[in-house]
Order: C-alpha cells, then sequence, then structure tokens
C-alpha cells in the first residue's frame, strides 16, 4: 500500500483501524515531498521538520485520549496567500520574501483546530494574479502529468502538490478561477464555494468581493469533508454569509436522477479545443444515462464577465496592493533618499510584471475621468451577470460547463501576451462575478495524456447539489482509478 | 480698493474624534496618550489579509451629531476607499465616506455681537484617524506611531456661510459645545481630537460668485484659527489689489512667525479614486433605529439655557457663557446642585475661573478640580468660615493643586475670625493705635471707618469676618 | 480610448510605480489591449441596472465597542524594515 495515493477518508479510515498511524502517514508524505518536490517544485515553504514534531505530539495525544477529532494528524499543503501565524507568508512576491505573519487566518485557526498538520506553504502566481503560477518570483511550478506544462493558476503549487500525492489535499483561493482551472489542468478536484462561505480574514487580498478561499482535493468526499472543516460564519469578515452550519458528506447521494442540469452553448463555442468539447458531450451523456434531465440554454455573458472580472478586479487590486509600500513590513529598496523614493522603488523592485500591470490598469479605469466609463460601468455589468444566472436557475439546479477551453499549456506559451493568458480564465471568471460556487472535476484526457477539467456551477450556498452530482459523475467513471498509476510516476 | 471693500468667505471642515472605547474597523483601545505602538494590532496595522468590520457606536454617535445639528439622516449609506500614499496611513487607503455620507443638510445656530445666524452642514460622515509622524528634531528620518490610526472620527463639512473672524470662532464653539453635550466627543482640542480644515477666500463686496479659495489644514486652537483667518484674508486681497490671482492650494499655518506656507507638492497632483469599500456592506438605517436615538438624546445647551433663565434666575449673558461650553454648564448644575447657591457658582466661572483659564490658555473642561471642590468654596464663604478675598486664593490653590478647600484654609491657616472676643480684641488694639483717626471719627468724618477697618485687617491678616468688623467698631466707636 | 504617454506615467505615479523608457512602449500597448478588450462593458445594454457594490447584498453588519488587546504586537514590530523606539523610521516627511 502507498500511503501517499489514498485519499483522506481512506487514511481516516486506516487511523480509525489502526492500520496506520499518524506519524506514518506524515512520514510518507514526508518521503513522497523529498522525492517529488525537486521536479513539481509545488512549494515556498515546507515546514516538514514541524510536521514531523507535530505528528509524534498529536499521536502521543490520541494515544492518551487527549484529542478525539476524526481529522487529527492528517497533512494539509496551504497557499501562501494564506497566513499562518509565525511562520512566512509571501504571496510568492518579492514583496514579502521574509514577511512572518503575526497572525492565524480564520481558516488557518480552524485547521489548527482539526489537528491537522501543515506540511508547507505552496506556490502561486504573484498575489495569485496569473493562470499559470509563472508569475511566482520564487519558482515555476511544473504539472505533474507533463513536466514541460504548467500546473494552471494561481494556486497551481496546491493543485500540482495535491496531483503529485505530495499532500493528500490543500487550501487555495480563487478570484476568477485560480482553485478550478489549476485543479482542471492538473486532474484533481477543485472547489470555489459561495463568496461569504468561508471567511476570507487572513486571505492576501487580490480582489476582495471576488476572492474566495476554497479546496483542493482528490475526490469529492474529501472535498466535502475539508469544506466542513473551513465554512461557517466569521465576525471578523464583514463580508462572510451567516448561513446555518452544514454537513455537507450527508449530500453525497450517488444519484442524480431528475437533477436538471444546463449546458451554455455559448461556453462550448469559439475558442473551446475539440478535445475538451469531445470530453464534455461524453460527460454530458453520462449524466443523461445516470437520469439527470440536461438541456442546452443560452447564457451570453462570458466576454461581459471576463471584461468586468479584469476591470473590478484590477481596481480592488490597485487599492488592496497600496500597503505593500516599504514602510511597515515587507520589502524596502535600499535605493532611497527620501520618502518618494521608498514608496516608487520598493514598489517597483518588490513587485513583477503581472502585478505592476494589473496595478496600472486599476489605477487607471478607477482614475477621475475614467471611473463611470469603466468600473461603474463594470459594477452594472456585474448585476447584469447576476440576473442570467438567477434566470437560468429560476429552471436549473446545476450549470455544466467545461473549466478551461483548453488542457494545460507549455511553460513560458503563453507569459509574453497578457490579454491571450486573461482569455483562459472565460469559463471560470463569470462564476466570482455573481459569488456562485464551482466545482471542477476531471471528466476525461486529451490526446497529450492532459486531464480535462469539467466546471459544475451551483445555485448560491448549494454546494451540496453540485457536489452530489460530481460524486455521482464521479462514482460511475472513476477517473481517478484508471489514472493512478499516471501519477505514481 | 481697501480691505473693507472686501468679504471674506469661509466655509469649515471639523474634524472629530469620537469617544469610543475602541477604533472604528478593529477592537485596539483609544486611549490617548499611550507609548508608542501600544494600541495597534494586524488590522489597524493593515497587515496583509486582515479586513474590517466596523464598530456600531460610531455609527450610533454620527447619527447623533446629525440629529443635533439638524441634519437629514441618510437611510442608505456606505463606505468608500481614498487612495493616497503616506507614511501614517497603513493601508495606503483612508476608509471614508464619498457620495453617500450618513448625515446631510442641517444647521446651527450662531450668536455673533447680539445677531443670530444659521451656518449650513452640508454634511456630516464617518472615516477613521490616521496614525502620527513624530519629527525628530536632531535625527535623520521621522518616526511612525500608528496608535491613533483607525481612531474613528466624523468629519462635518459647514457651508461656505460664515463671513468673519468672529463667525467662524462662534460657529466652532457652538459646534464644540454640541459633540460635548451629546457626548460623542470630547472635543480636546490639545489632544487633537477636536481640529478643522479651513477654507478661505475673499471676493468684492456685492459679488455673487465666490473667489478662489485655499485651504488650511489641521488647525487645532481657536486663536489660531482666528489669526490665520485675519492673515488670509489679508494676503488674498492684497495678490488681488496687486493685480494678481489668489491659487487654489493647501497652505500650513505657522504660529510662530504668523504666516501660511504653501504645504503641497504641485507636481503631485491628487487623485483620490474614491470607491466603494468591497470589504465592507452597507449601512441601511431604519426610521426605528433614528427615532430611538433622536428619543435619547441629552439635554441640549438651548433648552439648558432656558432652565437657567426662567428656572434659576440667571441673566441672558450668565445663561449664554455658562452653555458655551458643556464643562461649564455641567460644573454649573452640579456644584449649585450641591451649594444651593448658583448664583454664586456662576459668578465664580463667571469671573475668576474665567480669567485664570484664559492666563493659561487652557479650555474650561481642563478645570483640575471637581465640582464638588467648587461648591464646598461656595459654601465655605457663605458660611462665613472665610473671606471672598480667601475665596480667590482658594481658588488660586486649587488650580495649582486641587485638593478640598476646607483642607487648604486648615493647612494655610486661612479660617476667618468669626469670634466675638477676638474680634473685640482686634477692634480695642487699633482703636487704642489710631486715637487721631478716632477723634476725627466722632468729629463726624465717617470715612475713617474703613480705614479702621482696613487697620484691623491687615492686623489679622486679612482673616477678620468683615462683617463683624464693621459692627464691632460702630459699636465701640459709640462708647 | 487611447492611451497617451504622459497619462501612463501620470497613473504609474499615482500608484507610485516606476516605469522604465524601455518598458513605456511595451506598458502602453498591453494596456491599450486589455482596454480596449474591458470596452465591451461599454456594449452591455445596463441602462436600467444598479451597480453591484460588493458580492454580498447585506448591511449593518457591526461589531460591538468592547476592547480586545492584539497579543502579537513584537512580531509586528519585528517586521518592520526599519525600527527606532518601537516605531517606524521613514526619510524625513518635510510638511
Amino acid at each position: 500500500m502507498d500511503i501517499t495515493e489514498l485519499t483522506v477518508h481512506e487514511l481516516q479510515e486506516k487511523l480509525k483501524n489502526k492500520e496506520l498511524t499518524v506519524t506514518e502517514i506524515t512520514k510518507a508524505y514526508v518521503n513522497r515531498i523529498n522525492e517529488k518536490e525537486k521536479d513539481v517544485q509545488a512549494f515556498i515553504t515546507l515546514t516538514t521538520d514541524d510536521a514531523i514534531k507535530q505528528s509524534k505530539e498529536i499521536e502521543d495525544k490520541i494515544n492518551k485520549k487527549e484529542i478525539s477529532g476524526d481529522l487529527a494528524g492528517i497533512p494539509i499543503g496551504i497557499k501562501d496567500n494564506i497566513c499562518k501565524k509565525g511562520v512566512k507568508t509571501t504571496a510568492a512576491s518579492k514583496m514579502l520574501e521574509n514577511f512572518v505573519s503575526p497572525y492565524n487566518a480564520t481558516v488557518m485557526e480552524k485547521i489548527n483546530n482539526e489537528n491537522l498538520i501543515t506540511l508547507g506553504k505552496t506556490n502561486m502566481d504573484e498575489f495569485a494574479m496569473g493562470s499559470s503560477t509563472e508569475t511566482s518570483y520564487f519558482k515555476k511550478t511544473k504539472n505533474p502529468w507533463d513536466l514541460n506544462r504548467v500546473p494552471g493558476g494561481s494556486s497551481g503549487g496546491s493543485a500540482a502538490a495535491v496531483a503529485s500525492n505530495m499532500v493528500p489535499w490543500a487550501l487555495g483561493s480563487d478570484t476568477g478561477g485560480s482553485i478550478r482551472q489549476p485543479a482542471g489542468f492538473c486532474g484533481v478536484v477543485g472547489l470555489k464555494p459561495t463568496y461569504g462561505l468561508v471567511s476570507r480574514f487572513g486571505l492576501i487580498a487580490f480582489a476582495s468581493s471576488l476572492d474566495q478561499i476554497g479546496t483542493f482535493t482528490k475526490d469529492i468526499k474529501d472535498t466535502a469533508i475539508l469544506l466542513n472543516v473551513i465554512a461557517g460564519h466569521d465576525e471578523k469578515d464583514s463580508t462572510s454569509a451567516n448561513v446555518e452550519e452544514k454537513d455537507y458528506t450527508k449530500c453525497l447521494k450517488n444519484d442524480v436522477k431528475g437533477l436538471k442540469i444546463a449546458v451554455p452553448k455559448e461556453f462550448f463555442g469559439e475558442g473551446i479545443n475539440e478535445e475538451v468539447k469531445d470530453a464534455l458531450e461524453k460527460a454530458i451523456e453520462k449524466y443523461k444515462e445516470l437520469g439527470a434531465k440536461v438541456e442546452e440554454v443560452s447564457l451570453d455573458i462570458a466576454n461581459y464577465a471576463l471584461a468586468a472580472y479584469y476591470i473590478i478586479a484590477c481596481a480592488e487590486a490597485s487599492s488592496n496592493l497600496g500597503r505593500f509600500d516599504g514602510i511597515r513590513y515587507g520589502y524596502r529598496t535600499p535605493n532611497y533618499t527620501n520618502l518618494k523614493d521608498i514608496y516608487v522603488n520598493s514598489r517597483s523592485e518588490g513587485f513583477g510584471d503581472e502585478v505592476k500591470r494589473r496595478i496600472i490598469l486599476g489605477t487607471y479605469v478607477l482614475s477621475s475621468g475614467y471611473y463611470d466609463a469603466y468600473y461603474k460601468k463594470a459594477q452594472k455589468v456585474r448585476t447584469l451577470v447576476k440576473n442570467k444566472f438567477d434566470e437560468i436557475f429560476k429552471n436549473y439546479d446545476v450549470i455544466l460547463t467545461p473549466t478551461s477551453p483548453t488542457t494545460a499549456f507549455k511553460i513560458g506559451e503563453k507569459s509574453d501576451n497578457p490579454l491571450e493568458m486573461y482569455l483562459s480564465d472565460i469559463c471560470t471568471v463569470s462564476v466570482n462575478i455573481a459569488g456562485l460556487p464551482g466545482l471542477s472535476m476531471p471528466c476525461g484526457v486529451d490526446k497529450n495524456g492532459l486531464p480535462i477539467g469539467m466546471q459544475l456551477i451551483g445555485k448560491h450556498f448549494d454546494e451540496e447539489t453540485i457536489l452530489n452530482a460530481g460524486y455521482t459523475y464521479e462514482q460511475a467513471t472513476k477517473f481517478r482509478e484508471k489514472y493512478k498509476a499516471e501519477l505514481k510516476k | 480698493m481697501s480691505i473693507e471693500d472686501y468679504e471674506t468667505v469661509i466655509g469649515l471642515e471639523v474634524h472629530a474624534e469620537l469617544s469610543t472605547k475602541t477604533k472604528i474597523f478593529c477592537k485596539c483601545p483609544t486611549k490617548f496618550g499611550a507609548e508608542p505602538n501600544t494600541q495597534v494590532c494586524p488590522i489597524c496595522m493593515a497587515m496583509p489579509g486582515t479586513l474590517p468590520v466596523l464598530n456600531e457606536k460610531v455609527v450610533e454617535y454620527a447619527v447623533k451629531a446629525g440629529i443635533s445639528t439638524n441634519c437629514e439622516i441618510e437611510r442608505d449609506s456606505k463606505n468608500d476607499r481614498k487612495n493616497y500614499f503616506y507614511p501614517d496611513l497603513p493601508k495606503a487607503y483612508q476608509i471614508s465616506q464619498y457620495d453617500k455620507p450618513l448625515c446631510k443638510g442641517g444647521f446651527i445656530e450662531i450668536n455673533v455681537n447680539g445677531e443670530n445666524k444659521k451656518i449650513g452642514i452640508t454634511r456630516i460622515h464617518i472615516e477613521e484617524d490616521a496614525g502620527k509622524l513624530n519629527h525628530n528634531e536632531f535625527g535623520q528620518g521621522s518616526l511612525v506611531d500608528l496608535n491613533r490610526a483607525g481612531v474613528p472620527l466624523i468629519e462635518i463639512v459647514s457651508e461656505p456661510d460664515m463671513r468673519s473672524s468672529e463667525e467662524v470662532d462662534a460657529y466652532l464653539k457652538k459646534l464644540k459645545s454640541i459633540l460635548e453635550y451629546i457626548e460623542v466627543s470630547d472635543c480636546k482640542m490639545q489632544e487633537g481630537s477636536y481640529r478643522a480644515d479651513v477654507n478661505v477666500s475673499v471676493r468684492k463686496k456685492g459679488d455673487t460668485e465666490f473667489g478662489t479659495r485655499t485651504e488650511m489644514k489641521n488647525m487645532n486652537s481657536f486663536r489660531s484659527i482666528v489669526r490665520a483667518i485675519e492673515y488670509e484674508r489679508a494676503r488674498q486681497v492684497e495678490v488681488i489689489e496687486n493685480g494678481g490671482k489668489v491659487e487654489q492650494e493647501t497652505l500650513r499655518w505657522d504660529d510662530v512667525s504668523g504666516k501660511t506656507f504653501s504645504m503641497r507638492d504641485k507636481e503631485d497632483a491628487q487623485d483620490y479614486r474614491y470607491f466603494p469599500d468591497p470589504d465592507l456592506v452597507a449601512i441601511r438605517l431604519s426610521d426605528e433605529y433614528i427615532e430611538n436615538i433622536r428619543k435619547n438624546l441629552p439635554e441640549m445647551p438651548e433648552s439648558r439655557k432656558d432652565r437657567y433663565i426662567n428656572e434659576l434666575g440667571l441673566s441672558e449673558k450668565d445663561a449664554n457663557f455658562l452653555t458655551s461650553s458643556k464643562a461649564y454648564s455641567d460644573m454649573f448644575e452640579k456644584a449649585g446642585e450641591i451649594c444651593k447657591n448658583y448664583k454664586a457658582v456662576c459668578n465664580w466661572l463667571n469671573s475668576d475661573i474665567a480669567r485664570i483659564l484664559n492666563e493659561k490658555e487652557q479650555e474650561p473642561d481642563q478645570i483640575p478640580f471637581s465640582a464638588e471642590n467648587l461648591a464646598e468654596l461656595v459654601k465655605l464663604i457663605d458660611d462665613g468660615v472665610i473671606s471672598s478675598s480667601i475665596g480667590k486664593k482658594v481658588l488660586d490653590e486649587l488650580f495649582a493643586n486641587p485638593r478640598s478647600p476646607k483642607q487648604i484654609i486648615e493647612e494655610k491657616g486661612w479660617v476667618q475670625i468669626s469670634d466675638e472676643n477676638a474680634i473685640k480684641e482686634v477692634v480695642l488694639k487699633v482703636i487704642k493705635e489710631n486715637e487721631e483717626s478716632v477723634l476725627d471719627y466722632k468729629a463726624g468724618k465717617d470715612r475713617v471707618l474703613g480705614f479702621l477697618v482696613g487697620q484691623a485687617m491687615k492686623e489679622t491678616k486679612g482673616k477678620a469676618n468683615p462683617k463683624m468688623l464693621n459692627e464691632m467698631f460702630i459699636e465701640e466707636l459709640k462708647k | 480610448m487611447k492611451v497617451e504617454k504622459e497619462e501612463l506615467l501620470h497613473i504609474a505615479n499615482l500608484a507610485r510605480l516606476k516605469i522604465k523608457d524601455d518598458e513605456i512602449d511595451k506598458y502602453l500597448l498591453n494596456l491599450q489591449d486589455i482596454l480596449n478588450f474591458s470596452n465591451i462593458v461599454n456594449n452591455a445594454n445596463v441602462d436600467e441596472l444598479k451597480e453591484t457594490i460588493g458580492e454580498r447584498n447585506s448591511s449593518n453588519v457591526f461589531r460591538k465597542d468592547e476592547i480586545e488587546e492584539f497579543d502579537n504586537i513584537d512580531q509586528m514590530i519585528k517586521n518592520f524594515p526599519e525600527e527606532q523606539e518601537n516605531m517606524i523610521r521613514v526619510p524625513k516627511v518635510v510638511q
């Protein structure tokens, strides 16, 4: 048995039956990291030494019956824009290369309360701005399916770490597809919950009204388990929703009979790779076989949503990233004689190109004379997008689309053309614009052997329906079983 | 043309720190005077990933201020970000309110030279204060202390309705007293919790268009504001008279030289890029919420004034004086309640106490002793324990080292001599030593009595009861 | 809308970013590209619609006025790039 191939619920089972111990599990993952990390480069900071120490303490406490929780001792990876007290939190930027967080993000508190063991902070695009993890200041993460390709982004480190079995699951964040797209590229399950379901307190903000913390797992059941840990109202986040707590594992019924699935034809049109289309069509057939009612609909908002997304996200980012100014923490340029030098040089030297590009765009659309034409319009387009989704959800339970127009592209292939890179987010951003939950899961591979992602979009705070839809499909297709060998390499 | 041919137009933006226990968006205390960077947390230090949550008291206090200045309370309001870089602004944006302030369209009434005038209030909005830059005289740099960052403020913007520095002075004092009465701000100017940006322009009398205005920021003394307006008015008139144009700019008032100086680098054009803060949600106030605050407002100065005139029989002038400051008014009511001599308390406040504060350049809220102390002083005089001239000395002591007046007169041996035998002894001694004066008195020169009483006072170091002395002399001289 | 070089430099100054001379053309091109694309929002028929401000249409999220002191100020001070007497040192600010 290879421990690192197991899902979390399988690990839980084996811990319960005393087939495995907490220290055995942690050691197995640390060994796997030692073996794979040099190729995959998924982590910015590894905390494996602490993890081993912590695993012994937890094992001790379990033996003495001091802790009971059924997740105690399970390892996890954390995207490096989530603050963990006493540990470097860099957001993959030179700006925060040496920043040690003085506090824990709310999700980190929840992770600690469950006695999960953090193995490391995962690589990402700088400040989560990117779709390939290539804009990280520190390293380029490779796609475990093909080391010449990107893992997607911005949560590429988390996706690659799960796909290569270096962690059983991980947390990421999704502003315009940053969980779903890398999940799709790496053949794992990624969930962006409804905006407001998971506290953003302690998540280094990219775009406040779009950011949401979510999960990377090997299967849907693990998604439900991890969502149980991180979801919930938080008084420290004014935008956190006060909804009743749920046990998301209860919704996995393995039954989609009568489920109404909408397939928006615009998401299968121009720019969508044929192999992706084929895989999605097969998935649609599968759903029909399983008793779901699938219908084509029109949802003609993708371009509007993408344009509004870039305006809103960059505007908010330009303001959110003002605090990285070389004054209180982070990178301060050695080249200064006056205050203005500190600002301009620290920021110009501390931020990478993509971050600067977006700050400039965001500053532009907020500046006097352009606010109404861009920002205000984009806010209205946002309402339009929400309304269109609402209309569809009057008659359907789930919307099914590809996660991305293509499978994973080659490293360096798009990094010279920002607009082209932005267009690769076309399938995912409208979900953030409308604040809806979105799930990405593998539904096939292309001729290069690269995974293809399917996106299931649900109603606000109705994660259960998309989790059950995904679970039912997963049980029927066993994607993971088929490709396990591929990832073991 | 001379300066008299011009009219000065002044509008104010007053910033008042709210007296909440915690900051506007985090749970840090707001106490003044703490060691640098001891009242801070990741939120007000703008650590990455932190988020603001609005203090409910800030909204309540702003609404109180709005109702008390006759404003409309906005039912649907929000917070906006004002973006700019400065070392005292940790997030590089200030959370403020842009197009939907909590309160709009009010006024307050002022009285200058016996005439009442309404000054319009454009708006009142909530926002956060910045930190403090300590400028080191000798060192190389400035030092940033963020204790004050995130302390809640209301900004009260007036219409350009004021026409003289007297009106500005009256407006500022009236507004301050309102905020003190409703207990939303302690308005301690010396601690910077009540300060104003002053906008001044001039125009020829009769013109309907406003002239170009200049702005003097962050002024925190009535005296400086008056001086600065007078200076700026004269400067602008001179510029125009010399054929020049007043430039719209931000100025710094220098109290030492008594001049204004240009402040901002003009190449650095500001563009604050206001937009709604996506980390916060809308503020939607119900009629019930607003009504509830209105019902529970404390008694306002106007109503106190009426009560002082009608129930306590004070003159309008005295009533105006007392209600001009909540500190005076509160001390008056409390001390009067204890000693039952409201008139005397009023006189003390109106004359000696106001004079001493003026000499010390202090505000009424800086009176170091309590209402109980003042009441005791009045009672000691009323009971004949001390004379009113000793009372003045006691007051000086109260300012220098506040303690019980009884204790003061005991320590100093200032107790009035009211013992008949003791008085008689002194009277007889003075009569004996001033035979000539006695003869004059008996010859009909009544004025001599005053001289004899004075001698007796000298003898007792001012402690003899003057009424008893007087009576005793008349009696003894009859013999 | 065509972005001029002066405008780009003004925007960069507002954002406290320096664009090197040899990067100006690239930035102009990128910005123009993205703005041209983003201009789609001006084709949307949204005149009748209200803006969505923040994602959740909720209101009145308040906190009680109760003090809670932060217990790890030291770590924040350790992060100061230049520290003096517990304060952050910056070059002299001319007022």
